[in-house]
């Protein structure tokens, strides 16, 4: 499993400490990816990570959106990647939101920090087959206002007819006139149909916990609930056995796993 | 006129029986707020509550240097107004209408007189009220835990 | 139809491979161990020495014959050389990434026990099984020769029987060896699976087994079968450890475990790697290489400033977890092979058999106890 060179060709600042990163191939380019998969990037001498893809999956120039939090040696390595610096890419790989099996359902959207990047994917495509979806909800928390990743679409998305956008914020803010309170305060007054509804989460584990927890409240099945799971990855295809979840090499049989299967796994404390 | 089947929407209502609603909606009227009204003051008494049935309000305390800093946003749903039931019902922070705000104020007074009188609705009353705060401490915690900070910081 | 080789014939045997290019593996005696490596002669192997294994313990003793396959639970296992300890998977030049080369090898392993055997299988299914294979581990394995052993003798920490993976040699041997050392003297047993292992069996002088030979490799094997020292409790061990995550089995293993990881290293199904990368100091050649890791270390649940297994009970039951019971659910089976290593190899001597006993002991308790206080109205002291 060799990487692939992938160039770097645009490099945009989303919070203090996430970046945006345009990925173009050298020259082979890998499989076109589904929302909700990840691929492992590899910055020169430091290592390799897995991160979600965050572009949009209808794009047929090969060109691809990574989104970087500078949380580690590596992370911090391909965050501080310029314009014309080489990388390597190895993916996509695991599975997928699955919008396809939600066809004429109604979508609730939960994203806790930068876990709306591997949600924007999700996002765009569900946008572009709106007619399949008679309802886009998007509730989407972050640290602070100047938190929130994809300012700018996130505008744009709460301009649209068929999209609901909420934002709320953690800490105390000055200067926002937005939420400030916790994600599921935001997700327990929302009014759904349960039995039309499906859930995507992605963000910090306790966070989608919570939410799940708040929506199973409401009625929804637990299948129906979808949360994207993160473990320790090094080889990101099932070879390493680094990625574990009881049962589930997250690499495989996730990262999008249905609450159903991963909420008892969650649960059991160092599982 | 508040009608009884509109108190359902609120948890604190919910234990309580049609006719022990129908005694609580008598004590309620609906009050809009402008954007940017303020429905009570730090510090003042706590008299009134009010049911939020659309538009968001927010909770904030003065920091100098930083202003008017908002601790919590409430919407559709949600109880503004808890320093009524139990001392020193005072206002612990101030409250402001964010955009147009339509609600249910409620008479704290003849509401405590009714609660006072018969236990058998004060009881399930205050048993919700305590769901209400629960709740709202459980997210607070969840926002203390400070899940979205970053790991180097830790 | 089985075959006869006697000791000389034996090593002919080893002499014919290396000829057709194998390079051969096998036991031999080195550092008070059995230890398996490159033969060039049959002279190598361990003429006449036996294993006394026990909970963390290992030592060889002279036996009374000449047996050269009559120990067993050795702490290293056919692993390394299908799936080597250290190995360089590509290097970055300019804006290229070129994976390392394999040399091509054949490798011909000789005396495979049978545990070890269903051993190569499991990690076949884990490496070249699933939709991303194992390039390397494919490569290794290609054009491999095994000549399987039959055990005769269980060892001190054997529980293959129990595994239903011996001590019969299962499928996936090219020959299968029962060596038997008797009034008629010393000889081989030969089973032949494989076109390749008849071609080589062809080449060497051999004669064909007799009938009474054959009952009598037969039953010395399936009588081992009954002379097991230990084995596995008979349930759903599967299920047992998906019901036993919250056991309070795992915190009393824990007083005892060192984490030290000697077990997922001498285990011959353990497959978890981890990856290096390495610059010189120009910072012009970058390579990235892949060696063995254990989920016994403290940072192989590493994740966002910390790991998810911290205590030693979570990264236990991680291990034991893993390989009785989601193995099953990853890969198809069980991933213990009822070798006993690790249970010879444990500092501290912590049997894999007694703690699934122990889980089994416990879940029955705790499903009991709930009986119990449903009935009684009364004293809670004697049922807990």
């Amino acid at each position: 499993m060799v990487p692939l060179p992938y160039r770097v060709i645009r490099r945009h600042l989303e919070t203090r400490d996430s970046v945006s990163l345009d990925l173009e191939p050298v020259a082979r380019r890998v499989a076109p990816f589904r929302p909700g998969q990840f691929t492992m990037l590899y910055a020169r001498g430091v290592g390799e990570i897995a991160v979600s893809v965050s572009g949009d999956s209808s794009r047929a120039d090969g060109i691809i959106t990574q989104t970087i939090r500078d949380v580690g040696a590596v992370s911090r390595a391909l965050h501080s990647s310029m314009p014309g610096q080489l990388v390597g890419l190895r993916g996509p790989f695991g599975t997928g939101w699955g919008i396809e099996s939600a066809q004429g359902r109604q979508l609730v959207v939960v994203a806790g920090g930068v876990g709306l990047a591997p949600l924007r994917p999700v996002l765009l495509e569900a946008i572009r087959r709106h007619e399949s979806h008679s309802r886009i909800v998007l509730i989407a928390g972050a640290r602070s206002p100047s938190e929130f990743l994809f300012t700018d679409e996130l505008d744009i998305w709460a301009a649209m007819p068929d999209v609901e956008v909420v934002l709320t914020v953690d800490q105390p803010a000055d200067d926002w006139t937005g939420g400030v309170g916790f994600v599921t305060e935001p997700l327990s007054r929302l009014e759904l149909a349960a039995g039309m509804t499906t859930a995507f989460i992605c963000g910090p584990e306790p966070m989608m916990r919570f939410s799940a927890t708040v929506l199973l409240g409401k009625g929804m099945a637990a299948q129906d609930i979808r949360i994207s799971l993160e473990r320790n990855m090094k080889c990101g295809v099932g070879l390493c056995g680094h990625c574990q979840l009881g049962p589930l090499l997250v690499c495989r049989d996730g990262p999008v796993v249905d609450f159903a299967v991963a909420g008892p796994l969650l649960a059991v404390r160092e599982l | 006129m508040t009608g009884p089947e509109q108190l359902t929407d609120f948890v604190p209502f919910r234990r309580l029986t049609a006719v022990q609603r129908a005694a609580v909606a008598r004590s309620g009227r609906t009050v809009d707020y402008a954007a940017g009204r303020r429905l009570f003051d730090e510090g003042q008494d706590a008299v009134g509550c009010w049911l939020i049935c659309s538009g968001q309000v927010a909770l904030s305390t003065a920091v100098p240097g930083r202003g008017q800093v908002v601790v919590q946003t409430l919407g559709p749903g949600e109880v503004l107004g808890w320093s009524w039931l139990v001392p020193p019902h005072h206002w612990h922070f101030t409250a402001t209408a964010l955009g147009p705000v339509s609600t249910i104020e409620l008479d704290t007074a003849r509401l405590r007189a009714l609660a006072d009188d018969e236990p058998a609705l004060g009881y399930p009353l205050a048993l919700g009220m305590f769901e209400v705060v629960l709740n709202r401490l459980q997210n607070s915690r969840a926002r203390l835990l400070d899940l979205y900070g970053n790991p180097r910081e830790r | 139809m089985p075959v006869i080789l006697t000791r000389p014939e034996l090593n002919e045997l080893v002499s014919v491979l290396i000829r057709n290019g194998y390079r051969v593996i096998g036991p031999t005696l080195r550092d008070s161990e059995i230890v398996l490596d490159e033969l060039v002669s049959g002279d190598q192997l361990p003429s006449g020495w036996g294993v006394d294994s026990g909970p963390g313990r290992y030592r060889l003793h002279r036996r009374s014959d000449a047996a050269v396959f009559g120990h067993s639970a050795g702490s290293q296992s056919w692993k390394q050389f299908l799936h080597p300890s250290r190995q360089q998977l590509w290097s970055m030049n300019g804006s290229r990434f070129d994976a390392a080369p394999v040399p091509p090898v054949r490798y011909a392993f000789l005396g495979v026990r049978p545990c070890d055997l269903a051993a190569i299988s499991k990690l076949g299914a884990v490496l070249g099984g699933g939709q991303h294979r194992d390039g390397r581990f494919a490569g290794r394995s290609n054009g491999l020769l095994v000549i399987a052993a039959g055990c005769t003798e269980p060892g001190g920490v054997c529980f293959c029987a129990s595994m239903g993976t011996g001590p019969a040699p299962g499928p996936g041997y090219d020959l299968a060896l029962t060596e038997r050392i008797d009034d008629s003297g010393h000889r081989f047993l030969v089973d032949v699976a494989s076109e390749e292992g008849n071609r080589i069996i062809n080449s060497l002088s051999h004669r064909p087994a007799a009938g009474f030979e054959v009952a009598d490799a037969r039953a010395a094997v399936s009588e081992a079968a009954r002379r097991m020292g230990r084995q596995m409790p008979i349930t759903d061990i599967r299920k047992l450890l998906q019901q036993s995550r919250e056991s309070a089995v795992w915190d009393a293993v824990a007083d005892r475990c060192l984490t030290c990881g000697n077990c997922t290293m001498v285990c011959p199904t353990c497959f978890c790697t981890t990856t290096e990368d390495l610059t010189d100091l120009t910072g012009e050649q970058v390579e990235r290489s892949e060696r063995w890791a254990s989920c016994f270390e403290t940072d192989f649940s590493y994740l966002h400033g910390g790991s998810v297994r911290t205590s030693g009970a979570s990264r236990y039951r991680q291990w034991i977890t893993h390989k009785l019971g989601t193995w099953h659910d990853q890969f198809g089976s069980s991933g213990c092979v009822g070798c006993g290593r690790c249970i010879a190899w444990c500092p501290v001597g912590i049997d894999i058999t007694e703690e699934i006993t122990a889980l089994s002991v416990q879940r029955d308790r705790t499903e009991t106890d709930v009986d119990v206080l449903g009935a009684l109205s009364g004293d809670l002291d004697g049922a807990r």
